[in-house]
């Protein structure tokens, strides 16, 4: 009998589907139903850094918002460190680097509130700039899609970075940088994703 | 510094692709520019990690969650449970499994789902529980029902549970749906049919499982959870390029 390698296969993917809410986020269904929601606690009150709120659309190959569509981010603190055991080093309390947002049933909105995260290590030496990591499901999304979120104000290190430069294509590394502005006194970051076509957003195999 | 050890590269051929125009609404939805291949980094590697404190202990009860005090919805009580293993066949301890379905007869509790089946009062349809240390979990739900729904005129859905796992990275992250065993609408579903691999689509199936049935009370299902596995750190600890 020749050597099996017996390993097990991953379990496929199906799509969130349209009420995706009920299981993630059943506020937004229509009811109450657990003592608290996951997902709405990214950075408590007491987490250093940056104060900023991101916010944007996912945009459909015909150019129409995606007004069912599920976003979770994951991202490092103020000092790149990821609230996990191999994340790099401690975090401080209340800091937990996972978010889950919504996209808005009317208009297809999305926003978090956050704090900037600080670089993280590449595979080297080198340093990754700043960076969400964005996991995207949705009806129509057989498999979760992965992209990640720059910042426009850091372009000297986005320049250098490792990930952004193994994308080929200088014009499609602009699909990941999200754009400052300033608005009620709050830094407020445009970052839309498009699903298909032109301006495709760039989405990762990890 | 010593570079963390990569999760395996996904078998994509097991996953639907993205497009798959008998699943009409992943036509406009559906990247067409390749995907960029990323190496694993912390930011690849690591994943939120949940705990006790998250979540409470009824909360995997989908036949109390949401029932008025002496109710319980309506349909087939069940219990499904399983494992969440990797590829390794290594338990994964302690990782947030989220669900969610329709009730006995196919209708969700959501402001979009519009179909005349009525709502069941005391279903509300959606759990949570965190692994044991074995990546054991279980959940006791009704069966949900089959709907229609809007593709072809004539689509329907077979029953089942949506499924959400973790994981410790975020590479590992999964959304599936949990089908069952014997359903004729299995190998009718476009949804289903976006998987290219039928051994795939069969591991989607939970099976009947006699013996964790509670005699008299609730018929048991078996659902085991694959999540990609990793590689050991041996003859990893040097630099690139070392």
């Amino acid at each position: 009998m020749p050597q099996s390698l017996d390993y097990l296969r991953e379990t496929a993917s199906q799509t969130a589907g349209p009420y995706v809410h009920i299981g993630l986020a059943p506020g937004a269904a229509g009811f109450d139903i657990y003592r608290r929601e996951l997902g709405h606690d990214i950075a408590g009150p007491a987490v250093r850094g940056e104060r900023i709120r991101i916010e944007g659309q996912v945009i459909d190959g015909t150019g129409s918002p995606v007004k069912d569509v599920l976003i979770e981010v994951w991202q490092a603190n103020a000092d790149g460190h990821y609230a996990h055991p191999e994340g790099g080093g401690a975090v401080e309390e209340g800091f937990r680097g996972w978010g889950r947002v919504i996209s808005d049933f009317d208009t297809g909105i999305w926003a978090l509130d956050t704090i900037k995260p600080g670089p993280v290590p590449w595979r080297d030496a080198r340093m990754q700039a700043p960076h969400l990591n964005l996991w995207i499901v949705a009806r129509g999304i057989n498999l979760g899609l992965n992209t990640r979120l720059y910042f426009d104000d850091h372009a000297e290190e986005n320049a250098a970075d490792p990930v952004l430069n193994l994308i080929e294509w200088a014009s499609r590394r602009q699909t990941l940088i999200a754009a400052r502005s300033e608005r009620d006194g709050q830094t407020v970051y445009r970052f839309d994703i498009r699903l298909q076509g032109e301006g495709e957003t760039v989405f990762f195999d990890i | 510094m010593s570079r963390p050890s990569d999760y395996y590269q996904r078998n994509r051929s097991l996953h639907p692709p993205a497009l798959t125009p008998g699943y009409k609404t992943s036509v406009a939805r559906s990247p067409r520019q390749s995907m960029i291949a990323l190496e694993h980094s912390a930011s690849e590697i690591t994943g939120p990690v949940f705990g006790h404190a998250d979540i409470d202990p009824g909360d995997n009860d989908l036949l109390s969650n949401y029932a008025r005090p002496g109710e319980s919805p309506i349909g087939e009580r069940i219990i499904l449970h399983g494992r969440v293993l990797d590829e390794n066949a290594r338990p994964v301890p302690n990782t947030l499994v989220e669900i969610w379905q329709a009730n006995a007869g196919g209708r969700y509790r959501h402001r979009k789902d519009t179909y005349l089946a009525p709502i069941d009062p005391n279903f509300g349809g959606c759990g949570r529980t965190l692994t044991d240390a074995n990546g054991y979990y279980a959940f006791r739900t009704v069966k949900p029902g089959a709907y229609p729904w809007r593709n072809m005129v004539n689509n329907w859905r077979p029953a089942h549970v949506h499924v959400s796992v973790f994981g410790s990275g975020f590479v590992q992250r999964l959304i599936t749906q949990c089908y069952f065993e014997g359903d004729p609408l299995i190998p009718i579903c476009p949804i289903v049919q976006t998987i290219p691999d039928p051994d795939a689509i069969e591991q989607l199936v939970a099976r009947l499982d006699m013996n964790a049935t509670i005699p008299l009370d609730s018929i048991a299902y078996k659902f085991d959870i694959v999540l990609r596995g990793r590689r050991s750190t041996l003859f990893e600890n040097r630099l690139e390029g070392n």
